[in-house]
């Protein structure tokens, strides 16, 4: 686990400061969702069934604490998110 | 409520819950409804596990983990604490599990319920002690499999914890389910404007535990509630209403055979 972005002073009470992330949950996903924002209706379905709060009121995917659990493409009633394997961006990366 | 009704903000954000959790999206949509003023008081579990890995804190508003058997007991103290201190308009919520609720909890439960105390427990149910590797509980329904229970399934019936709460004299008491989610925003919503104690059990699935895909959590809660395996139910002032029929009881068989914790191995089936 990363460290080096602890505060330098140790806090008052028991807890760090609250909502204080260390390490983003990203790289736990095989697959991640892909929004079509051409079918999204914006109806917040996503948003609202996401586990990890990970999609935005807005339908914007936070990629960073995003677990690929597949229930945002489950729940869209258009179609509008696709599950796609995350090597294919792995490989994209690559080749930059 | 709707999706566009709720704080925009997160209450429960990276949180180290398995992808597709059931009992985390309960957690999150009702610290969203209750908002900022909000103490949170989790025993041992899966929740305050995967939100208090040290030095990460995954909740916004305060949060604490209580011993195992005194979620209850904790909530009432920190209530009371409040009151004395005159912090007003502050909600102590508990998140419990099933085995904190039905099992190891339900002294310290009975005892703030009977005093009468403002709280709001929610026992999020994946019917099992997940956190340490699915032992049967006493929620677990008949016939699953556990670790504890590894060839035939539980053999014991799932308690009915509302019928529990029910008779010892709770204020308002609620089953909800984490497939309909707006029924379950509009009963905390409910809950958080009654003065005493309140307890609402809502199914959260778990994916690990039931043998579901990640993605099917939502389905497989709201399935539930359509073939009558989880009724949606409301205790107000003495009187039991359902808040929605099963709407096909027909594919019951189905919604069992789904989930790898029903599926016995043939030797040790029952005639």
């Amino acid at each position: 686990m990363p460290l080096k972005r602890l505060p330098d002073k140790a806090p008052e009470l028991t807890a760090f400061e609250a909502g204080y992330l260390v390490s983003p949950n990203g790289e736990w996903r095989s697959v991640r969702p892909v929004i079509d924002m051409e079918r999204c209706v914006r109806c917040g379905q996503c948003y609202l069934y996401c586990p990890d709060g990970a999609i935005s009121p807005e339908i914007s995917v936070d990629y960073d604490f995003c677990k690929g659990c597949g229930i945002c493409a489950k729940i869209c009633g258009k179609g509008a998110v696709a599950m796609r394997k995350e090597s294919d961006y792995a490989q994209l990366h690559q080749r930059k | 409520m709707s999706a566009r009704d709720l704080d925009a903000r997160e209450f429960f954000f990276g949180h180290k819950a398995c992808a597709g959790c059931g009992g985390s999206l309960a957690v999150r949509i009702a610290l969203k409804v209750l908002g900022e003023r909000t103490v949170a008081v989790l025993p041992a579990g899966c929740m305050s596990a995967v939100g208090f890995n040290f030095p990460q804190l995954a909740f916004t508003n305060n949060a604490l983990i209580t011993p195992f058997a005194a979620a209850a007991s904790v909530m009432t103290g920190i209530e009371a604490g409040l009151r004395r201190r005159s912090v007003k308009n502050v909600r102590v919520v508990g998140f419990a599990g099933d085995g904190g609720t039905a099992d190891i909890g339900l002294q310290a439960l009975s005892g703030a319920i009977d005093r009468g105390d403002n709280i709001l427990y929610i026992c999020y149910d994946n019917e099992a002690y997940m956190n340490t590797g699915i032992q049967k509980s006493g929620l677990t329904p008949h016939g699953a499999r556990t670790t504890t229970t590894p060839h035939k399934g539980s053999r014991r019936p799932k308690k009915d914890m509302l019928a529990i709460v029910a008779a010892n004299g709770v204020n308002y008491t609620a089953s909800a389910s984490i497939g309909y989610l707006d029924d379950y925003m509009r009963k905390i919503k409910k809950a958080a404007g009654i003065t005493g104690a309140k307890y609402i059990h809502v199914l959260a699935p778990c994916p690990t535990g039931w043998g579901v895909n990640t993605d099917e959590t939502v389905e497989i809660a709201r399935e539930a509630v359509d073939v009558g395996f989880w009724p949606l139910r409301e205790y107000e002032n003495g009187t039991w209403i359902t808040n929605r029929a099963p709407s096909r009881p027909q594919d019951l068989e189905r919604h069992i055979k789904r989930q790898g914790r029903f599926k016995i191995e043939k030797r040790y089936q029952e005639d």
